[in-house]
Formats: structure tokens, sequence, C-alpha cells
């Protein structure tokens, strides 16, 4: 197995999982599905540049080969921003918890536990 | 160039006025209104600096580049029809502010209206001088905004409210009409600039686009100045402030679309289809308003409608495509603006002394208040057209052009038909006199009250009805030079012979003229008759048809937003994700190529593919388990960890750092929030939708997933990357080529992603901080503990490591930041590091204890650090390079020898001041919330103990 097929399936089966988690009906569920979605697109992003062994992007006089530095600088500002983005929706989602007492994503009246303290019990 | 600073400071004036008025919205009336005389009065002592060369042929004008890529320049000229205009808008506007000083009522916000006031006219003085199109349309939606806020002025009337709104929706939507008309102009001709569009007239009038320029235009013109069939905002408008019906609503805005008809005169008019429209219409706007405006009982609408019919009349004329007509217009335009503005001041007056507008309660008014009823008698008279004032003079011009014109082929049908409207404009000019000022009062109460005002509020409007005197009794002398001026501008030729005077001795005009006179006594006399055959007709109210069209198009655009934009996240995504992947399909099909591509691929190690099987069991695990919300967290921490090391793997050390600081910071907030959100819900989803859903997840995971298969098989093109390598160190001073990327290269796209995140922690905290009220307070008083804790809340043991662990880490936090130009590291890794630090203490030591502590605050931090990047950026200029261009040097210390300061450094401490603050103001609040519901519990369970026993 080569490096390039785990990078590739690693990141198809990751938007798998986020496209089936976005797609669920509670905030929470959707939250995690994006957060899976944030490390395929990160990983895509950084794998445009190609992949590369033990040649790290810092300049060195004695050194004639690194790789794609450009990739790297644009997926670390994207990890960044995923954190403020993912904050930013799970703020979101429990702010529209505490309002409705619904953990809906169309903020429909659903059965939720955490309501009523009754985590975990209702399996 | 002494010309472009005066025309830059006229058009300037108006608006630094109202900027400086709404500064001191809380000063008094005399401070408002007198900044907004003293720019009026200001701006009129510039232009008669122009006015002596303007009148002389010249034509002063400058011009700066604004959006070149657009063909938008700032140019402003001032040709003899600019000037007159802009002598219109500023000397009646002058009056106007000495009018509203005394007119305005005790208590009202002078500050808002003399600001709007100004705001108007700044944009209105724009529309006059502006020397291109677009820069023209750029005021047009001015005037239209600033008048919606003066109609609406009186914000607790509800007939201010709805009558801004119908004068916005009918102008603004006008106003669209004219983008579009202006747009093509522009491109037919060829440029935006007026001066270049106005030659080109014969190029304009010969594309096959010609009728659709002209019936946009026309569109914007007809709204604007009222003619029908879009009257039927002016009257509306009426509910606005006296003072601003006297501005807008007679002598200035509503006249706009007449000066746009005026100003492309030469590139529109002349043409069969110009002439048929913009004659029809004038003449119908004319004869039907003023038969409405004999028949109206509030003075104000008995002026509207008098209006409309008066721009009719002038988008008649200039529907002639005459100059000797375009004469008869320029010269009524300045008739008009004296007598209109003049009667609603007096009726404004009248008004503000009987406490009533309705002419039907009124009457005898000349004995209590002589001075104004002789000067609203004066003025109308000239509304009137009689001899020897400045509208019999105008009117006599009128009639004069009208047999010259054979509408739709029948040569008798625009004297008649002119005539008969003039007729009615006699009747209502006498009705409105008569029945105002003469006769016995019909209500007494009014008219006890009824006397002078005081000679600030009448002198304005005596002033100009003495204008409209002198314009009939000396016209040569007072108008002659401007109005041959303006029509030289209008027809862009040579001046027409004329002579103005009241007497020319008979002609048909003189007759015709006399008809009406005589119609218009015999109509006065005979009033209270015709007055009842006209209300036993029924009559279209237009604002029920305005509010019945406005319904229907609220109904129907609902029921269109509903039909094509659903509001469930869930059909939203369906269709998002279902579109992409039959993108990437058809993509595949299209493309062709082989799947596989030639670059040979390196053989992956044992331990990597150990760590694969991890991620790939992991993610299985979030989607299978996604329910049980805590055991999820330690999947995504297992996932976020074997990407960490993807990156370590493939020579990305920053990405791996920022990586794994980026996971803590993001399930410690999971964490967090998770506490105070449902744990394990019940699943909502049914079995067909999962297998519909996931379905679709595999499809588009295995394109996704194949696609970076093709991808990484492929040998990149060849990318700018090679540049950032060969002048990192040269250029940058770093030799971590990425963190050099991020500061240097490409620091601009930095400062919007801190931008970014800045606002997202601030919003996170907009959020929270006000989540202890209302609903969402009520929700969280009742939370309960619902999960199993350590019946310690701050274990000792983790409580010390957590503080000897916090200078430890401050000090790697440091050391990373430091380096970070060289090595891995910098400002996005060392602030993550930092505040995990902090967050340590909070999560050992509890909110309340960290908190006190706390000696930053964050709101500050996320400023200054954008702050401190931008000005970062902002320091290249005083050095004359662009916005972030950066600089280093190399320094020597004893001891400490050779150093390296960069002016990357000052802007990754911005960002690294952003990023913490943002990062720690997000948790802390969630941590403080948290912490506050979780207190409310134990003081419930520690009550409830007490009682127990």
């Amino acid at each position: 197995m080569t490096y390039e097929f785990l990078v590739a399936s690693s990141i198809g089966v990751l938007v798998a999982g986020g496209i089936y988690l976005s797609m669920r009906a509670r905030t929470f569920q959707v939250v995690l599905g994006l957060t899976l979605f944030s490390y395929a697109v990160n990983l895509f992003l950084f794998a445009s540049g190609r992949l590369a062994l033990n040649r790290p992007p810092i300049w060195d006089k004695a050194v004639t080969e690194y790789t794609d530095p450009l990739p790297q600088a644009l997926v670390l500002t994207a990890i960044v921003i995923t954190f403020g983005m993912t904050a930013f929706v799970v703020i979101l989602a429990l702010r529209s918890f505490l309002e409705t007492g619904s953990d809906h994503v169309d903020g429909d009246n659903v059965p939720c536990d955490g309501d009523d303290g009754e985590a975990g019990r209702g399996e | 160039m002494v010309h472009a600073l005066t025309l830059y400071l006229l058009v300037a004036l108006p608006f630094v006025a109202a900027l400086l008025i709404a500064l001191t919205a809380g000063g008094s009336r005399a401070l408002h209104s007198g900044l907004a005389g003293a720019a009026s009065a200001g701006g009129l002592v510039l232009l008669a600096g122009l006015a002596g060369p303007v009148i002389g042929g010249d034509i002063p004008s400058t011009s700066v580049s604004w959006v070149p890529q657009l063909g938008l320049d700032l140019t402003l000229m001032v040709d003899p029809l600019g000037l007159m205009f802009a002598g219109l808008i500023l000397g009646i506007g002058l009056l106007v502010v000495i009018f509203a000083h005394f007119y305005l009522y005790k208590g009202e916000a002078t500050g808002r209206f003399f600001a709007s006031l100004m705001l108007f006219q700044g944009a209105m003085l724009g529309i006059v001088v502006a020397g291109n199109v677009l820069l023209l349309l750029v005021f047009w939606e001015l005037t239209s905004l600033s008048s919606f806020l003066l109609i609406g002025f009186w914000q607790h009337k509800a007939e201010g409210r709805q009558g801004a709104r119908m004068a916005l929706a009918v102008t603004g939507g006008g106003g669209l009409a004219l983008i579009g008309g202006m747009v093509l102009l522009g491109v037919v001709a060829g440029s935006f600039d007026l001066a270049t569009i106005l030659e080109r007239g014969a190029q304009v009038q010969a594309s096959p686009l010609y009728p659709a320029i002209l019936g946009l235009i026309l569109l914007g013109c007809f709204t604007k100045s009222a003619q029908f069939p879009f009257h039927f905002w002016l009257p509306h408008a009426m509910a606005a402030p006296t003072p601003v019906s006297a501005y807008l609503h007679s002598a200035t805005m509503v006249k706009a679309g007449v000066f746009l008809l005026a100003r492309l005169w030469p590139v529109l008019a002349g043409t069969e289809l110009y002439t048929t429209i913009v004659t029809s219409v004038g003449l119908v706007t004319m004869v039907f308003a003023a038969v409405v405006a004999l028949f109206r009982h509030d003075l104000k609408s008995i002026l509207a409608y008098s209006t409309i019919s008066q721009l009719g009349l002038l988008v008649m004329l200039l529907g002639f495509s005459l100059e000797t007509a375009v004469l008869a217009a320029v010269l009524h335009i300045l008739n008009h603006a004296a007598f209109k503005a003049a009667l609603f001041m007096a009726a404004g007056i009248v008004d503000h002394e009987t406490g009533t507008r309705d002419i039907r309660r009124l009457g005898g008014l000349a004995k209590a208040m002589p001075v104004t009823a002789a000067v609203a008698t004066l003025a109308a008279a000239s509304m009137a057209g009689l001899p020897p004032l400045g509208g019999f003079i105008s009117k006599e011009l009128m009639l004069y052009e009208t047999p010259k014109l054979a509408l739709f082929g029948l040569p008798w049908l625009l004297p008649v038909l002119a005539t008969i409207g003039a007729t009615f404009s006699v009747g209502y000019s006498l009705r409105l006199a008569w029945h105002l000022f003469f006769g016995r009062p019909r209500d007494p109460e009014p008219f006890a009250r009824a006397h002078d005002p005081a000679p600030g509020m009448w002198a304005p409007s005596a002033f100009l009805t003495a204008l409209a005197v002198l314009l009939g009794l000396v016209p040569m002398l007072l108008a002659a030079p401007l109005v041959g001026a303006a029509t030289g501008a209008v027809t862009g030729g040579a001046v027409p012979e004329f002579d103005l005077a009241l007497w020319h001795g008979v002609n048909l005009a003189l007759i015709l003229s006399m008809i009406a006179v005589a119609g218009g006594a015999l109509m006065l006399w005979r009033h209270a008759a015709l007055l009842r055959a006209w209300e036993s007709i029924a009559h279209l109210d237009a604002k029920r048809m305005f509010e019945a069209v406005l319904a229907w198009a609220d109904t129907w655009l609902r029921k269109f937003i509903v039909a094509t934009h659903t509001p469930s996240l869930q059909r939203m995504l369906l269709a998002t994700f279902g579109v992409i992947v039959a993108l990437i399909i058809d993509g595949a099909l299209v493309g062709g190529g082989t799947f596989t591509g030639a670059r040979p691929g390196i053989t992956a190690s044992a331990p990597a593919i150990m760590a694969w099987a991890l991620l790939i069991a992991a993610t299985a695990a979030v989607v299978n388990d996604a329910r049980q919300r805590f055991r999820v967290l330690i999947y995504i921490s297992v996932i976020g960890l074997v990407v960490s090391l993807a990156f370590v793997r493939f020579s990305a050390p920053d990405l791996a750092l920022t990586q794994i600081s980026v996971e803590v910071v993001t399930i410690l907030l999971l964490l967090l929030a998770l506490n105070l959100l449902p744990k394990a819900p019940p699943i909502l989803s049914s079995t067909p939708r999962k297998w519909r859903d996931g379905a679709l997840a595999v499809t588009g995971g295995a394109l996704v997933g194949a696609l970076a298969w093709a991808m990484l098989t492929r040998d990149a093109e060849s990318s700018i990357s090679a540049f950032h390598l060969a002048n990192s160190k040269p250029g940058g001073g770093g030799t971590n080529v990425v963190n050099v990327i991020l500061v240097d290269f490409r620091a601009f796209d930095t400062l919007g992603e801190i931008i970014v995140l800045g606002i997202a922690g601030l919003a996170i905290f907009a959020l929270l901080d006000t989540a202890a009220r209302g609903s969402a307070g009520a929700r969280l008083a009742k939370w309960e503990e619902d999960m199993p804790h350590s019946p310690e809340r701050h274990p000792m043991m983790f409580v010390m490591a957590s503080r000897i662990a916090l200078p430890l880490t401050l000090t790697v936090g440091i050391y990373l930041f430091l380096r970070g130009h060289n090595q891995p590291g910098g400002g996005f890794i060392a602030a993550l590091v930092i505040a995990i630090a902090f967050l340590l203490q909070y999560l050992a030591a509890g909110y309340d204890w960290t908190d006190r502590r706390r000696r930053f605050g964050e709101h500050q931090m996320i400023a200054w650090g954008v702050l401190v990047a931008m000005a970062t950026g902002l320091g290249s200029w005083l050095f004359g390079a662009p916005f972030l261009t950066s600089t280093f040097e190399y320094f020597s210390l004893p001891l400490i020898g050779k150093f390296e300061l960069a002016s990357a450094m000052l802007f990754d401490t911005g960002v690294f001041l952003t990023v913490f603050g943002a990062v720690m103001l997000a948790l802390a609040q969630l941590s403080h919330i948290a912490q506050r519901a979780a207190r409310a519990y134990a003081a419930k369970r520690a009550a409830e103990a007490g009682e127990a026993p």
C-alpha cells in the first residue's frame, strides 16, 4: 500500500462520514459532520501539494528539495478558521437549544432529554 | 485648478453641514439651522463666483478617476443649465432653512431634520453638476433615500410612514429603470462621460437599443417628476413637514426628472417616438392633475396636484423637441419654482397659525393675516398666468408653441387640450386664493386664531413672490441672460432669438390665454355646482391600489420563496450534496483520461497503515455511535491525532503543531457545550431516510476519495511556490517558508483571517452573554446535573500539576512564537499553546478562581491584535511601499550576539493577540455559563437537603 492510497481513502471515508452526519436532524450531529468534513477538506487541500517525506519547507543552504509550502500556509489558517467556525456553530446550536428547548436543526419540536435531566436513561 | 476646488467645495458643503448637524444632534435649533443656512449661503457665494464665466460661455469642470474599470469618474461640471438648477437648489434651500427654523414646533428633532435636509441638498446639487452619468445615478438614488427620510420625518404618523414608503417604492423603482437606461446609454455611446455622450446623439438614436434606452430613462424621469400614471406618490408625500414639501416637492426633487430630460435632450429628443411619448404623457398629466386640483380640499393636496400639472406642462414642452419650446420650459422652471415654493410656505403659515389646512373651513383670512394674504394671492396669480406676473409670460410662450406640433396628426389637439389645462389652472389658482383669503370665514374657530406670523416666517415667501412679480415686469433684465444660456446648454446649439415681454400684440396665444382666464373665472363662480358633479362620479383610490399591489406581490413572493427555497437545512443539504456528486460524476465522464496517474507512489510503513486503520475505525465509530455524544468526542480526538501525525509524516511540522493544539481546544469546547446540551437524545431519522443519506454519503465519499487519488498520482503543475521558496530568506528574512508566506507574502489573507476569527469570538460572546435572559435563561436555571461527576470538583493533583505546567507551557509558547520566522512555530501556534495553558487553569481550578486572577481582557486583545497587524501594514506606507510590505534588519548586542528583527514579527504579534483573544473569549465565556448553571443547581440541591430533615 502506498501513502497516496492511505491519504485518498482517508479523505473519502471522512467525506462520507461528514455527508451522512451533516444531514442528520440534531445540531450536535451536524457539528460532528462539519468536523469530519473539515478534516477531509484540510487534508485534500494539503494533498494538492503532493506527498513528500522528510522535506519540510524550512530553507537551508544544504538542501535543494522541499515540499510545496503554499498549501501548507493555506491549510494552517484553514485549521484555525475551522476552529472558529466549529466554535460558532456549537454555540449557535447551544443558544438555539436553550432558547427553544429543541436541538433539531430546523427548530422542530422534538423530544430531547437535556431539558429534564433524563440523560442516558431513556434508551 | 481654482475651479476644481470650487466645484468640489460646492458639492461637499451640504454633506459636511449634514455631518456636523448630525454630530451635534443634541444642540440647539439655532445651531442646526445656522449650520444649514451657512452651508447654503456659502454654496450660493461659490456659485455666484462661477455665474459670470458660465453665462459667458465657459464650462468649468474637473475630473478625478474613481472606479475607472466601470467608467465611473468623479467628474463635476457647471454649465448654464446646471448653474440655474444649482441656484434654485441653494437659493430656495436657504429660504426653506429660514422658514423651517420658525416652522418646526418646539421639541422636534431639529438635528435630524436639518441633517436630512442638507443630505438632500447635497444629493440634488450632485445631480445637477455631475459630469458623469454613473455619478449622476449615485446622487439620484441619494435623493430618493433622503426624500424618504424627510417625508417620514414625523415617524409617529402613519400617513408619514406610508407616504415615505410609497415615494421610495415609486421613485426607487424608477431609479432602477434609470440605472438600466443609463448603463445602456453609456455602452451605446461608448462613454459614461456626460459631455461625450451629449455629442453622440446621432449614434445613440441610430442604435437598435434606442427604444429600450429611451423607455428606461423616461421611466426614471416620469416616476421622479410624478408624471401620470406614476403621479400618485406626490400627494401622499405631503405628509412631510411643509418646509420639505416647499423644497423637495415643488422646487427641486420633482424637477430632477425634468432636469434629466433637459440634460439628455440633445441625445434623446427629436425622434418620432420621443416626441409622441413625452408630449402626450406631459399633456395628459397637465390636464388630468389640473382637473383634480380644482376639487381637492387640503391646501397641500391642491398644491401637490397643481405641481403635478405644472410638471406635466414642463415635460410636454420638452417633448416638442423644439428649441423655442425648450426656452419656454426653462423660463417656466424658474417661474414655477418661485411661485410654488412661495405658495407652499404660505400654506404652511396658514396651517401653522389656524391649525387646519382644509380649505372648506377657511376663508376671509385677508383680514386676519393681510401680509400672508397679499403674498399668497400674488403667487397664486402668477400660477394662474395672469398679467403682469412671470407665470403669464411662460404660459403665453407655452400656448404659442402648441400649434407647432400636430400630435397624432391632429394639429388642433395640442392647442385645445393645453387651453383646457390652462383653464383649470386658472380655476384652481383663483379658487385657492379666493376661498382662502376672501369672502366670509366658513368656520369661526380657525379664523379666530389666525394672525400673521413673525417676519422670519413670511419673509422667504415674500421674497419668492417678489421674484415672481419681477419675472413678469422686467423679464429681460432679470432672467434673459440665464434663460438664454440655459436654453443653449439644453439644446446644445445656438440660442434662438427671443424677446420676453408681457405684450406681443394680439395673436393666437393671447386669445387662448384670455379664454383660459375667462373659463377659470367661470369655474370659480360655479365651483359649488362643479364640485357636486365631480363628487357624483366614482374615483379610483391610488393609495388603496398601491397597497393592494404590494400585498399581492408580498403573497406571491412568499409562495415563490417557499416553493424554491426550502427552510429545511436537511433538504437543502440533500440538494447541495446531490448536485455536487452529480457535478463530479459529470466531470469524470466528460474529462476522460486515465484514473491513476503516472506519478510513482511512496510505499507506506507499517505504523502508518496502523494509524490509517485507526482513523477509518474512529470515523466509522463516530458515525455509528453519534448518539453517545461523550464517547464520540474520544473518537474525534483519535481522528485529529492521526491527521496531526500525517502532517508530521508528510513534512508539514507547522501544520502538525497547529492541528494538535486546535484539537485540544476544540475538544474542550465541545465538552463544555455538551455539558449543557442533550447527551443522548432518541434517534429521529427513519430507516429509509438513513439508507438514502447513507447511499449519498458513500457515493460522495468514494468520488472525493477517487478525486484525491487521481490528484495524488499525478505531478503538480508548476506553481508560484518556487518563488516563495527562493525569496523566503532573501526577501522575507525567514527560513520557515510557511510562516513567511503567512506573515509576509500573503499577509493580507492572514489579516482577513484573523479578523474573521475575532468576529467569531465576539459573536460567540454576544450569543452567550445574553443567554442568561429570557427563555434561554429560564432553561439554564432549570439545568440539572445529568451525568456522573467526580465527587471532588477540583482534584488536588490536577490543580497542582496544572499550576506547574503553566509557566512551562508559557515558556514553550513564547519560544514557539520567537522562532516562528525560521523554525516551525509562529503567532497562530503560540497563541493556541498559550491559550491551552490558561484553559487548563480554568479546567483544574474552576472558572471563578481563574477568572479572579486573570489580568487581560479578551475583547481588547482581539481589537489590539487587529490594530497592530493593520498598523504594521500601514507602516509601510510611511516608506512609500505598498500595504503590508515587510522589512528586516540584523542587529548585534553584546552577550546575545547577532539577531534579526523583522517587521513581520510585529504582524505576527497581531496574529497572536487576535487568535489568543478569540479562543479565550469563546471558551471562558462558555465555561462561565456552565459554571453558573452548576452553581445554581448546587444551591438548589443544598436548599432541598436543608428542608428534608
